[in-house]
């Protein structure tokens, strides 16, 4: 592999947007933003419902004029060309966009047919598609008769059959299983290194967005931070360090006074920041004068740094499953059932 | 011009493969002018008989129904860019580099063929009802459906543009092209309605159309004599003035393709 052509610097921009901004009547969906991605990389937009990530990728896409603002994709104003802008970008719209009455393959031959994709290349495309999605032994049956994640395959399929230099994928994995939502993942980091593919996604799931190069954080309309994962999770001051002692007190000073770390008490535990816990704690162990009666050491996700950033979670609408379990068996008729 | 021509036949391409893969509306297409000519025509031929000399109740209603069914169809492309909202099909569209008005264009080519394809089973049918063909009548049909059904589909795209329900969109059906349809006079001649209605035939323009169609099929039919006697039963008069075939096809001709424009103009402005 050639080394120069990992340094983002030589690489080429493939999107760049200037204050773009949308609005819908009183609503700032999205309030002028800034960014640009290199080709290659996989970018994500990372955000809780309602952030205005839909909005941003319509307006690159050209399917929603921007009320304010500059954007090029694939070096081409969204603006002035929109059919040069279609014909170099895949997009893999949130709300499927199949249509259900045809099969696989006639669907995957109508956006053939609408990009102009020559018919040499068309067959065996499909067939190279259809294969790295698993799905070309379902080519001939009915989209009706798929799964949620094999629609979304399918989709995905579609959107690079004509070739694109840059595929959008909008929540390409939203309410999908985790099985499914693997896989996608696995698809598309497979497909950036077979093609010199530049992808463009928006989740609101964390674990998600560490798969990408970099990510934009978007809340309200407002990119509020941008960089690679490590480096964001890196931001908030290293590892969260939880150790419980009987001194709490002494604990803390004993914590300044040798390492110069500002720790807190929380409930019955000493709580500390600091980068590399891993390393640092055999030593503290070894030589802290108060005994050490357990330890926890937590890595920052995304979410604590959206959370510190915005002030709130990105993790509103999701109940975990074994809460809605426990809720569900504290009904009284599932009580006596279960006696 | 050559994404427009291609969109024009990508988009019929798959409004015929919907066609073909969906049975129920294959279905419903056929079957549907087939039972309005059994239940109509056996229901009333005693009531009614002939209308004029040689010309009996089922053979006036046949080229109404023919006509009916191709306005139905043809406007129902409207629907089907309604539906593609819906499913959301239309964003894969519209993303796409075909350019808008191939995409309108071929919508109502797709359904164009749809009507013309029924016009030929019912014409196909035409000995079961006792209707005499000839080679004159199907090569006068073809082009007069053609013209009449780009006109319709032109007025189906241009609600279908701006509607975003299919309810919606069945609601109009309903209220305006149903009532619109049976006031053509596909069932009676519109020369001898009481005043209200005459009026109201006169100005639709589907009036026009279900005559250029009945008048392939009885212009043969109808002596001279009878067509000056007081009402005729083909031809529209207006101002004492009654229209000829050409006429009638260039009143729709020109109609459509105004409704054609605003529905290409509307689909710009509306996605
Ligand atoms: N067509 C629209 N009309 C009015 N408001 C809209 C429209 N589309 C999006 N919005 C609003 O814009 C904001 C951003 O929405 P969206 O871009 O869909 O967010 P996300 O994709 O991040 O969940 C939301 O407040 C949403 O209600
Ligand atoms: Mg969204």
């Amino acid at each position: 592999m050639n080394h120069e052509q990992k340094t983002p610097s030589v690489s080429e921009t493939v999107i760049s947007t200037a204050g773009l901004a949308r609005n819908f009547g009183h609503t700032q969906a999205v309030k002028g933003i800034s960014f640009s991605v290199a080709e290659g990389e996989v970018f994500g937009f990372l955000g809780p419902n309602g952030a205005g990530k839909t909005t941003t990728i319509s307006m690159l896409c050209t399917l929603l004029a921007p009320s304010a603002g500059e954007a090029t994709v694939a070096g081409f104003d969204i603006r002035s060309k929109r059919t040069e802008v279609r014909r170099s970008i895949g997009l893999v719209f949130q709300d499927p966009t199949l249509d259900e009455y045809l099969t696989a393959i006639q669907n995957l031959r109508f956006h053939a047919y609408a990009y102009g994709v020559p018919k040499r290349v068309r067959d065996e495309r499909i067939h190279e598609l259809l294969n790295l999605m698993e799905l070309w032994d379902r080519r001939n049956s009915s989209v009706r008769e798929f799964s949620g994640g094999m629609k979304r395959r399918l989709e995905i399929a579609r959107g690079l059959l004509h070739h694109p230099r840059i595929l959008f994928l909008d929540e390409p994995t939203l309410g999908l299983d985790p099985q499914t939502r693997h896989r996608i993942w696995k698809y598309v980091l497979d497909l950036r290194r077979r093609e010199s593919l530049t992808i463009f996604l928006t989740t609101h799931y964390m674990d998600e967005a560490e798969n990408c190069d970099r990510i934009a954080i978007i809340d309200e309309g407002e990119i509020v931070a941008l960089d690679r994962p490590e480096l964001l999770k890196n931001s908030l001051g290293g590892d969260v360090v939880t150790i419980r002692v009987e001194n709490g007190e002494g604990a803390v000073a004993e914590l300044f006074a040798r390492y110069e770390l500002s720790a807190s008490i929380e409930g019955d535990g000493v709580c500390f920041k600091l980068p590399g816990a891993e390393e640092f704690l055999p030593g503290l162990m070894r030589s802290f004068s108060c005994e050490i009666l357990g330890v926890t050491i937590r890595r920052p996700t995304l979410d604590d740094v959206f959370l510190s950033l915005t002030g709130h979670s990105i993790r509103d609408d999701r109940p975990a499953t074994g809460q809605q379990l426990r809720r569900y068996l504290n009904t009284p008729g599932m009580k006596s059932q279960l006696n | 011009m050559r994404q427009s021509l291609r969109g024009i036949w990508v988009i019929a391409y798959r409004e015929l493969l919907r066609f073909s893969r969906e049975r129920s509306r294959l279905a419903s297409t056929l079957g549907m002018p087939i039972i309005f000519m059994v239940v109509f025509s056996e229901g009333l031929k005693r009531q009614i008989g002939a209308l004029a000399v040689g010309v009996d109740f089922v053979k006036f209603m046949y080229p109404g129904i023919i006509a009916m069914s191709v306005f139905i169809n043809a406007i129902f492309s409207g629907l089907s860019v309604v539906w593609d909202r819906e499913i959301g099909f239309l964003k894969e569209v519209l993303v796409s580099p075909l350019n808008r008005s191939g995409v309108v264009l071929g919508k109502a080519l797709g359904a164009s063929v749809i009507a013309l394809f029924q016009a030929l089973v019912m014409l196909a049918l035409a000995p079961l009802f006792g209707v005499p063909l000839s080679l004159r009548i199907v090569l006068e049909l073809i082009p007069i459906v053609i013209v009449l059904a780009f006109s319709l589909a032109g007025f189906g795209l241009l609600i279908g543009s701006r509607m975003r329900s299919q309810q919606g969109f069945q609601v109009l059906v309903q209220m305006v092209v149903f009532p619109l349809t049976f006031l053509a006079g596909v069932f009676f001649p519109v020369n001898n309605v009481p005043r209200w209605m005459e009026i109201v035939s006169k100005l639709n323009p589907l009036t026009y159309g279900v005559d250029a169609i009945r008048r392939i099929f009885l212009v043969g039919e109808i002596s001279a004599a009878s067509r000056n006697s007081g009402h005729s039963i083909i031809g529209v008069t207006v101002f004492g003035h009654t229209t000829t075939t050409i006429e009638d096809v260039a009143l729709v001709g020109l109609l459509g393709a105004a409704l054609l424009i605003g529905a290409i103009f509307s689909f710009n402005r509306h996605t």
